[in-house]
């Protein structure tokens, strides 16, 4: 098939669900109880029945459901996200603020995740029943089980209170700012005990998958032909059979986009760290709708991203895909 | 096809070592915490909050949160010290008219906005007016008819009736004067973009805010009191976990934590051998924790079971065991601390006899099962230990005595919120500030006139007792200070035999700072106050 066909398709189909996310993360929102003027009020340690009523002629709140959703999407259509409740300020500008410490996060756990996970797969996968792959098993299984807020919890505990060696806040040293490479060493520390966190919960998939498909491919007739042409290991591993364990960890890895999405709010949240996921946990309990939506529809939009361009990758990767052949 | 893919693996081998040389980097470097500060420099404080503020503009915008920056930002008529006592700041005197009409206050002449521009009478009354206006506490300045200037440095605030609590109402964290000619624009002052660029004329200036992250405060070299503030620079850092707050602290990146209030993080806190707590800081706050009664529900609405569930309540237990004796017990609608705080009210001290017998009286008979009854009990999620725990453990405690309490949780404080302001609850976990005089905190809670359905913390156990309004209408106007607390009390005694409200403890908030730092802020206002007179004594060892 044209792969700028089947491209056009798939943004086709993005852009429909886009447009289901943001009615059912709409409808979603507004059935939670109270509304932003009772957590103004809130905030305010009370106020007046005018103040509050006016807070809801404000923001729109005093019209029926459907004229809000109508007026809502209309809006967006042309790329206004409106303002948040919360900060008085555009929505759009909040976003663009909080995506690179998101993309900073969740990239860095995909790729540790990924690396660490295939290699000890790949290991393992030389001696199935050995002791090293035994450990893997357990070791893997735990990260993947523990609660990701626990997990983080005992890290920051571990380098942040028993042996101090990492900070455990935020994503930059706010006493002593820095620039040019400072900065980016200052960031990279900071990073270090959310990304691993994340990271953990995934390591599990990634070995098993490894390790099952390297069990695979090292029985298959292919790295016995080339064991048989007398090349070395580190090259039938690494050039031939490495490969073919490859394609479903870059499936699961784009698919997986989403959950570390997930898996980032509670992250941040331990951490402090300030990207989206944070915003998405204090816009609910604040019920800033137009920062919740505009959060979720654009992490959909990354999500969705991130799938198609799997979907190319993989494509590239797998030539039976590419041609057509199943 | 395998040239593509070569080149794959190597860029996924560079990428790896890339990944791998960056984390070990990270790892391996490591910057000391904290850093050495000169006896010439004033250096920096890093504070960290969970509280994330809206903007920085308290004229307009109550709680802890804008209070924290907007009392560094801007100064305000009168400041408080430890024992209740109003001290001079713009105003470097005042007085109160002897009928109790008007106050006049002697502005400062040297005080400066942080553009340059003087601080004068025009700007006291604008921010008088626009607090009137706009700021939630509708009651602390209802009384203002209008502010007089006849000079640049005298303002007269003319009022319906006398009204004593406007001297409070003067606080730093109540009252911050705004410079007119910025906000005098004809743009709604909720929403001014001054709000999160503030011009003010206290001690420190914003220099940067980083939405959700962090905020800076440096020194303003032009503030009108000689020698401050001592520090060059407060950074607060938002953090959205107090564990990982602690943990900074422990590290040294984090210098000082307002608002604590769990037990178990207090005493580890105290336990720390670099750290000072205090609970001072937080008298004019008077936050109480308290078990509220739907009062026109049955069969609540029987002051007999009220009563009894407070006899069975046992707040020495709650106190003592569950919270572990950090938190000062409350007894009353006015917060410990407080000089109007009265003593001699009934302490409900625990009495199983009697809590059975009142139910007897009012007809809820035990039945053959030994229950006499079953209620609901809320609570605000997201506070354990002060909302959830004391819930759990009163369903247990009320057995005893018949009760089946089941108990409500909501997944967060606008769905709680929800329920309790349209009167859809029997009995609920609240905790609730006093705010320094009662007019502004203590009345919306007893006025039969403040039941308003959809509003939370107002009268919200719809509570009607025409004394009370009546004492508490009178006390707002009594200008003789010993009638006023004459007032409060015979006030605080009938609210408290009508019980309402069970009160429990006034929240054990405490400050916690960094040893080394000497001027902590251990007045009424605490934090919620400017910070010029803290500074480092010993700085910290890098």
């Amino acid at each position: 098939m044209n792969l700028a066909l089947h491209l056009l398709r798939q943004v086709a189909n993005a852009i429909g669900l886009l447009l289901a996310v943001l009615v059912l993360n709409f409808c979603l929102i507004h059935a939670a109880p109270g509304d932003p003027a009772m957590v103004i009020a809130g905030e305010m340690g009370g106020a007046s029945a005018d103040v509050m009523a006016a807070l809801r002629v404000k923001y729109g709140l005093d019209k029926s459901l459907i004229e809000q959703l109508i007026t809502y999407i209309g809006k967006v259509a042309t790329g206004d996200f409106g303002y948040s409740y919360y900060f008085n300020e555009p929505v759009l500008g909040l976003i663009v603020q909080r995506i690179p410490a998101t993309l900073y996060l969740v990239l860095s756990a995909l790729a540790i995740s990924v690396l660490i996970g295939t290699l000890l797969g790949v290991i393992s996968a030389r001696k199935p029943n050995g002791l090293f792959s035994q450990s893997v098993t357990v070791l893997s299984l735990a990260g993947y089980a523990a609660p990701v807020f626990w997990t983080g919890l005992m890290l920051l505990l571990l380098f942040g209170s028993v042996w101090p060696i990492l900070p455990v806040t935020g994503m930059t040293d706010v006493a002593r700012p820095t620039t040019g490479f400072a900065h980016l060493l200052d960031v990279l520390q900071h990073l270090v005990l959310p990304a691993t966190t994340l990271a953990l919960v995934y390591i599990a998939q990634y070995s098993r998958l490894a390790r099952v498909n390297m069990i695979d491919a090292l029985t298959a007739d292919y790295v016995r032909t080339a064991r048989a042409k007398g090349l070395p290991e580190i090259i039938v591993i690494g050039k031939h059979a490495l490969r073919n364990t490859l394609i479903p960890i870059v499936t699961v890895a784009g698919l997986q986009f989403g959950h570390l999405f997930a898996g980032a709010v509670l992250v941040e949240t331990v951490f402090s760290w300030p990207g989206m996921g944070r915003l998405v946990f204090d816009s609910i309990l604040r019920r800033d709708y137009p920062t919740l939506l505009a959060v979720l529809f654009f992490s959909a939009v990354l999500v969705m991203a991130a799938n198609i361009l799997t979907d190319l990758v993989y494509r590239l990767v797998d030539p039976r895909i590419r041609s057509g052949a199943r | 096809m395998s040239s593509t893919w070569s080149l794959r693996s190597q860029s996924l081998k560079t990428s790896f070592l890339r990944c791998a040389f960056s984390l070990a980097l990270a790892a391996s470097v490591v910057v000391p915490g904290v850093r050495a500060a000169s006896a010439a420099d004033g250096g920096t404080l890093v504070i960290a909050s969970t509280q994330v503020p809206r903007h920085f503009n308290g004229a307009v915008q109550s709680g802890v949160a804008t209070a924290l920056p907007s009392t560094q930002i801007f100064a305000s008529p009168l400041r408080y010290d430890e024992n209740w006592n109003p001290k001079p700041y713009l105003a470097k005197s005042w007085e109160v008219a002897p009928d109790g009409l008007s106050v006049t206050l002697h502005l400062v002449d040297n005080a400066v906005f942080h553009d340059g521009k003087p601080v004068t009478s025009e700007d006291v009354a604008f921010s008088i007016m626009t607090i009137k206006k706009n700021h939630p506490f509708q009651s602390m300045l209802a009384p203002v008819e209008k502010v007089d200037t006849p000079d640049k440095l005298t303002a007269i605030i003319r009022l319906k009736h006398p009204h004593p609590a406007l001297l409070l109402a003067m606080s730093p964290a109540l009252m911050p004067i705004l410079p007119k000619h910025v906000y005098d624009d004809g743009q709604d002052i909720k929403s001014h973009p001054a709000n999160l660029k503030p011009v003010g004329s206290g001690p420190y200036r914003l220099t940067e805010y980083k939405q959700g992250e962090f905020y800076t405060l440096e020194k303003f070299d032009k503030f009108f009191i000689p020698g401050r503030p001592k520090l060059d620079k407060i950074v607060v850092k938002l953090v959205s976990d107090s564990k990982a707050a602690m943990v900074s602290l422990e590290r040294g990146d984090v210098n000082a934590l307002p608002f604590i209030s769990n037990v178990r993080d207090i005493a580890r806190l105290e336990k720390m051998p670099n750290v000072v707590v205090t609970d001072k800081g937080y008298a004019g706050v008077g936050p109480i924790n308290w078990l509220a009664f739907n009062t026109k529900k049955k069969p609540l609405d029987d002051v007999r079971v009220r009563q009894a569930i407070a006899y069975a309540a046992n707040r020495e237990f709650i106190v003592g065991k569950l919270m572990g004796g950090k938190p000062k017990v409350a007894t009353s609608p006015i917060a410990p601390g407080s000089p109007l705080d009265e003593p001699g009210v009934e302490m409900y001290k625990l009495d199983l006899a009697k809590s059975q017998k009142l139910l007897d009286e009012a007809g809820y008979t035990k039945k053959p099962d030994g229950s006499r009854m079953t209620l609901t009990i809320d609570y605000i999620p997201g506070d354990e230990e002060q909302q959830r725990n004391v819930a759990e453990y009163l369903r247990s405690q009320l057995k005893q005595v018949g009760i089946n309490l089941e108990v409500r949780a909501a997944p967060d404080f606008p769905t709680w919120a929800q329920r309790i302001s349209n009167y859809d609850f029997d009995l609920t976990m609240d905790v609730v500030f006093n705010w320094g005089d009662p007019v502004i905190g203590v009345n919306r809670t007893y006025l039969t006139s403040n039941i308003h359905k959809g509003v939370i913390w107002s009268n919200t156990q719809q509570y009607s007792n025409p004394k009370v309004d009546e004492l508490l209408k009178a006390a707002a106007e009594e200008t003789s200070p010993e009638k006023r607390k004459a007032l409060y009390s015979e006030f605080q005694k009938i609210v408290v035999s009508d019980v309402p409200i069970y009160y429990v403890n006034a929240t054990p908030y405490r400050n916690v700072f960094s040893k080394g730092l000497s001027g902590l802020p251990t007045t009424i206002w605490g934090m919620m106050s400017p910070l010029d007179e803290l500074y480092w004594e010993t700085p910290p060892k890098t």
